[in-house]
């Protein structure tokens, strides 16, 4: 194979929508593409600017996220609140712990673990750093793929809360934190799409000579 | 044969024309490039009509029902969401809503106007248009992670109360398993292959990605 040679250093645009290669008509202004007429972009705009926003906004509400009760559970007048955390020890208390390992991974690590990977990327992304891009990319695909699984709270708080309506022996209503955890969900899903993996390998680096 | 530009990392490579079940990834970065599937309409559209069906059973029939000391209660995926509204968390709602009705029936009915249309010859351009928008509700369609929250509310609450699982549920659990097989089975760049292009001048007489079409 001929040396590596990206699309931008050749002038040339892959569409992110059809994946038509199209000649850019100039670098400040490529235009359309000429087939699905959806706007080019050589590298996606202001993307480390607005994943940082994104990024700093989710941290901001994964605090109350975590601290604010999700769950209330009305019994015979007296309610109880939980917070996400006291979700996962009920269901290890209650005898089921991979479940409790599951809603563990899913709604505590899962959205803390992409906050500090897509840190991460944009420090490295701004430092650039030419090292380990492949593994770069790894995690972001990583963060792309899982991060759709930190929903599942917010899945088991509404259908917990739409059953559980037996007033007045019973009741559960949602507590604010759970607004707070979709925003983080949503916030970090939009946040993995603002990112451009390009960026990684803009910097060039080792993993070229491999290619042969 | 044709160049293409790697989404993730942007290099420049000659993807060969692959065999059904072949798979091209990315030299550098090993971005899954293109796969090749054996009929790019045929199984995908079977798949995508019997993905409508089971939406619809999903979202009417109810997906479990409870009861404790006589009283009962039962819930649909809407219902759920509209009791989140009814006790103020509207926002909640919304994205309940979303991810689990609107996304997953978005994606479905757009991949079927995109089937149905990319059997006529040309094929027209607003295929292309409908196919942008099933991939913009891909990553919000959470019928899996929907249906995992399920069980351990279920679980949770099957201390309290005796619940059993509706058909709505059996219906959530197979639209959850149609929903990858309709991507696994669907090639993208076989339909943008045959698409009319926004720009007729500029294309090249054969619709071939190996030439770069200009823009002005």
């Amino acid at each position: 194979m001929a040396a590596a040679l990206t699309a931008a250093q050749a002038g040339l645009i892959g569409c992110e929508h059809c994946g038509l290669l199209v000649r850019a008509a100039s670098a400040d202004e490529p235009g359309h593409c000429p087939r699905c007429g959806s706007p080019l972009e050589s590298r996606r705009r202001q993307s480390i600017e607005r994943t940082w926003a994104l990024v700093i906004a989710a941290a901001i509400c994964y605090i109350p996220a975590n601290l604010l009760p999700v769950l209330g559970t009305t019994t015979l007048g007296s309610t109880e609140y939980d917070t996400i955390m006291g979700g996962v020890v009920f269901l290890y208390t209650s005898g089921s712990w991979p479940l409790a390992l599951i809603v563990l991974i899913a709604s505590v690590m899962v959205p803390l673990g992409k906050l500090i990977a897509l840190g991460y990327l944009l420090i490295s992304v701004q430092r650039r750093s030419s090292s380990s891009n492949r593994e770069r990319t790894r995690l972001y695909r990583m963060v792309e793929f899982i991060g759709r699984w930190s929903m599942l709270d917010v899945f088991v708080d509404t259908f917990t809360v739409a059953l559980v309506q037996l007033s007045p022996l019973m009741a559960v209503s949602p507590g604010p934190g759970v607004m707070f955890f979709a925003a983080v969900v949503v916030l970090t899903m939009i946040a993995a799409t603002t990112f451009d993996p390009r960026l990684i390998w803009d910097a060039g680096g080792e993993p070229e000579s491999r290619i042969g | 044969m044709q160049t293409l530009a790697c989404p993730d990392c942007d290099l420049l490579q000659s993807v060969p024309d692959l065999p059904p079940g072949g798979k091209a990834s990315c030299a550098r970065c090993g971005h899954a490039l293109a796969t090749g599937t054996a009929g790019p309409i045929g199984r995908p559209l079977a798949l995508t009509i019997a993905a409508l069906f089971l939406l619809i059973i999903a979202n009417i029939d109810p997906l479990m029902d409870l009861s404790a000391v006589g009283r009962h209660a039962s819930t649909t995926i809407i219902g759920g969401a509209y009791q989140m509204w009814l006790e103020g968390q509207q926002a909640t709602a919304v994205v309940v809503g979303f991810c689990a009705v609107v996304a997953p029936a978005g994606y479905i009915l757009f991949m079927l106007v995109v089937l149905l249309g990319a059997g006529r010859t040309p094929v027209p351009r607003w295929v292309g248009e409908m196919l942008r928008w099933a991939d913009r509700m891909r990553p919000w369609s959470m019928v899996e992670v929907m249906m995992l929250g399920i069980l351990v509310a279920l679980i949770k609450i099957a201390d309290l109360a005796k619940v059993e699982p509706g058909i709505g549920m059996a219906a959530v659990g197979v639209l959850m398993l149609l929903i990858p097989a309709i991507e696994v089975n669907f090639d993208p760049h076989a339909i943008w292959h045959r698409v009319t292009w926004v720009e007729p001048k500029s294309s090249p007489p054969i619709a071939d990605d190996s030439a770069p079409g200009t823009s002005s």
